[in-house]
């Protein structure tokens, strides 16, 4: 079976996949052209800028995609879930870090800026073997994941569930947020870590890289989205969605329900983390700031608005969110938290399915 | 772990019609102070088709509760066939090793077709690596078919089990019961809601798999009982009053002066 085989056996009957993931294909498609290709004082031309911020929202979709998994189709609400965006975040920023060598401010060829400023004299041992970006990308995802293992092993394993276990994500996401802003964490306290160059080699400023990013985000959040359709499709996608709306009832059919809460939460924690890590070297700094409660409450708002338990939902609030804040905040920037507050409230009143909900009510309504 | 279940199947030991199959000695439960259970005692032989009654909070639930996993007892033992103790095993490896459980309230999943509801409880590995790539087979797909016709639900094999009827959601309970192949089955009031011919058909059912496994069965309809049942347990107040035919149940002087007062 060839590889196109596959992923139109996965998207069968999935159209709101099919359209979402072409319609994103070609922007992306259409704004790399626009960017490298015109001249920049054609009426046609991209800014790099715009390529970057489209670049940074498809991560935010990828992050909003591995939140739906979790709570769209396994019913757990998880008000931390930013926290493994931001672990994900900071492994892929400490091999930016180590690919700074001596171009610093202080140009010391073996330790980041932050670190010489810090009196440190010799790199931290947790520091070791981000040099090498395969080391760092397996850490990119092997530390959110351990984490999210542990964390819902002893959660599901005594089974927490509810808004309970919300309050411990949160609780869970509010404490890193707290060790990341000392300084003697080292991963630069609230300064976070930024003032990167290079990526696999690769000059960060150059608006080929920057294309580079998107074109691997936009894969990068496709392939995301197969998996979770491939793991939805699944036997394991219907027990999961069971455990969702009768917890206890699959117990008594034999099926080991903290086994299957572990797995999903630990899939999206990796899904996370490489969202995290495809943010980093477009928006070219990480700090403590994204452990913030509230990031992680923002992140399920867009879900909320995109329409949960749909998958292509979360991608679609992600976007529409994140670019209506980019407008807001510059245009209106004292209206913006007050506006999402007021459509989290509409879509939570109004339209429990949120906007795919929305869509799919007009088109039927069309065609009846 | 899977080591622990063979040990488990290898406890059931031989089932044959006649012998033990589940044994409650001595349970006892207790929620703040009140016994919902007091000393329960009780055994069903394989191959039995037994009925238990009991007014309201006699402890019909909270004893299968306790079989299925759902409530630890403060004392007593339960064991399954030969030697499992059930009191040392979680809820899905209880359903795992063989014992059903159909609820007073059906409780099918909502959001799945009649198909996919029938699917989930067939017997299968149900550990999650497996359930990831599992693929029904041909044998398997028959076995859901003519589950779906004997439950009367062929032509609504694709819809949401929410649209189905109370009625309609019993039978499909009953049929998810089927599909996972327990040898022990704890059917609580499983004609309810059902017109008179749907019970002759459940009573059918019931007694059929009774033959080849061993079926307890929780109701208030006494008509009901009285067409299937050959032995009754009578519960009352979380230990057992009375066992027996029915007709004997009928005449014991105790049940006739709890249920009836005279």
């Amino acid at each position: 079976m060839n590889k196109e085989s596959v992923i139109f056996k996965i998207l069968k009957n999935d159209k709101g996949g099919k359209i979402v993931l072409s319609i994103l294909a070609v922007v992306v498609f259409v704004v790399s052209v626009c960017n490298l290709f015109v001249p920049s004082d054609s009426a046609f031309y991209i800014s790099t800028f715009t390529v970057t911020i489209l670049g940074k929202y498809l991560a935010f979709a990828l992050l909003a995609l591995a939140l739906d998994l979790v709570w769209g189709y396994l019913g757990v609400l998880s008000l931390g879930h930013g926290a493994f965006f931001a672990l994900g975040g900071y492994a892929w920023a400490m091999y930016l870090m180590r690919q700074i060598g001596d171009r610093g401010v202080y140009g010391n060829p073996d330790l980041p800026d932050f670190m010489v400023f810090m009196n440190l004299k010799e790199l931290p041992w947790f520091w070791y073997g981000f040099d090498n970006p395969l080391f760092a990308f397996i850490m990119v995802m092997a530390v959110p994941a351990i984490l999210a293992f542990v964390f819902g092993w002893f959660a599901f394993k005594s089974r927490v569930t509810g808004v309970y276990l919300s309050i411990i994500t949160q609780a869970l996401t509010y404490a890193l947020m707290l060790a990341f802003f000392r300084n003697d964490m080292g991963f630069g306290g609230n300064n976070g870590l930024t003032d990167f160059k290079d990526i696999l080699g690769f000059d960060l400023s150059s608006d080929s890289t920057r294309v580079g990013l998107l074109i691997i985000t936009f894969l990068c959040l496709s392939a995301g989205y197969l998996l979770c359709r491939f793991i939805i499709n699944s036997r394991l996608g219907r027990v999961v969605i069971s455990i969702r709306d009768a917890e206890s009832r699959v117990r008594f059919l034999g099926y080991k329900v903290a086994h299957y809460k572990v797995f999903i939460f630990v899939v999206s924690a990796i899904l996370a983390a490489i969202a995290g890590a495809l943010y980093v070297p477009q928006v070219g700094i990480i700090n403590p700031g994204v452990f913030s409660p509230l990031f992680s409450i923002e992140l399920v708002i867009w879900v909320a608005i995109g329409g949960r338990g749909t998958l292509y939902g979360a991608i679609i609030g992600a976007m529409v969110v994140s670019f209506a804040s980019t407008y807001f905040t510059s245009a209106l920037p004292e209206v913006w938290l007050y506006a999402l507050g007021g459509l989290f409230v509409v879509v939570t009143l109004y339209l429990p399915k949120g906007i795919v909900g929305l869509i799919s009510q007009l088109t039927s309504r069309k065609a009846a | 772990m899977q080591l622990l279940k063979h040990e488990n199947e290898k406890n059931i030991g031989e089932l044959k019609v006649g012998k033990r199959i589940l044994l409650v000695d001595g349970v006892s439960v207790s929620f703040d102070g009140f016994k919902a259970l007091n000393n329960l005692s009780f055994s069903i032989d394989y191959g039995e088709l037994r009925c238990i009654i009991g007014a309201n909070g006699a402890g019909k639930s909270t004893m299968m509760d306790v079989v299925t996993g759902k409530t630890r007892p403060d004392e007593g033992h339960v064991v399954f066939g030969e030697a499992v103790d059930l009191l040392a095993m979680d809820e899905p490896s209880i359903a795992d090793i063989g014992i059903g459980r159909k609820f007073q309230k059906p409780t099918v999943f909502q959001n799945h077709t009649v198909f996919e509801n029938l699917e989930l409880a067939m017997k299968d590995d149900k550990r999650f690596f497996k359930t990831l790539f599992s693929k029904l087979n041909s044998e398997q797909k028959d076995k859901i078919e003519e589950t779906m016709k004997l439950i009367g639900l062929k032509e609504l094999y694709n819809s949401e089990a929410g649209i189905l009827s109370h009625g309609q959601k019993q039978w499909l309970e009953i049929g998810m019961l089927i599909m996972q192949e327990p040898k022990l089955l704890l059917v609580d009031e499983p004609v309810a809601g059902m017109t008179p011919q749907e019970v002759e058909k459940t009573a059918e059912i019931l007694t059929s798999l009774s033959k080849e496994n061993a079926v307890v069965v929780v109701e208030h309809d006494m008509e009901f009982i009285r067409s299937i049942a050959k032995k009754v347990t009578v519960l009352h107040e979380g230990s057992v009053l009375a066992e027996g035919s029915m007709d004997a149940i009928q005449n014991n002087e105790k049940v006739r002066k709890v249920y009836l007062g005279e």
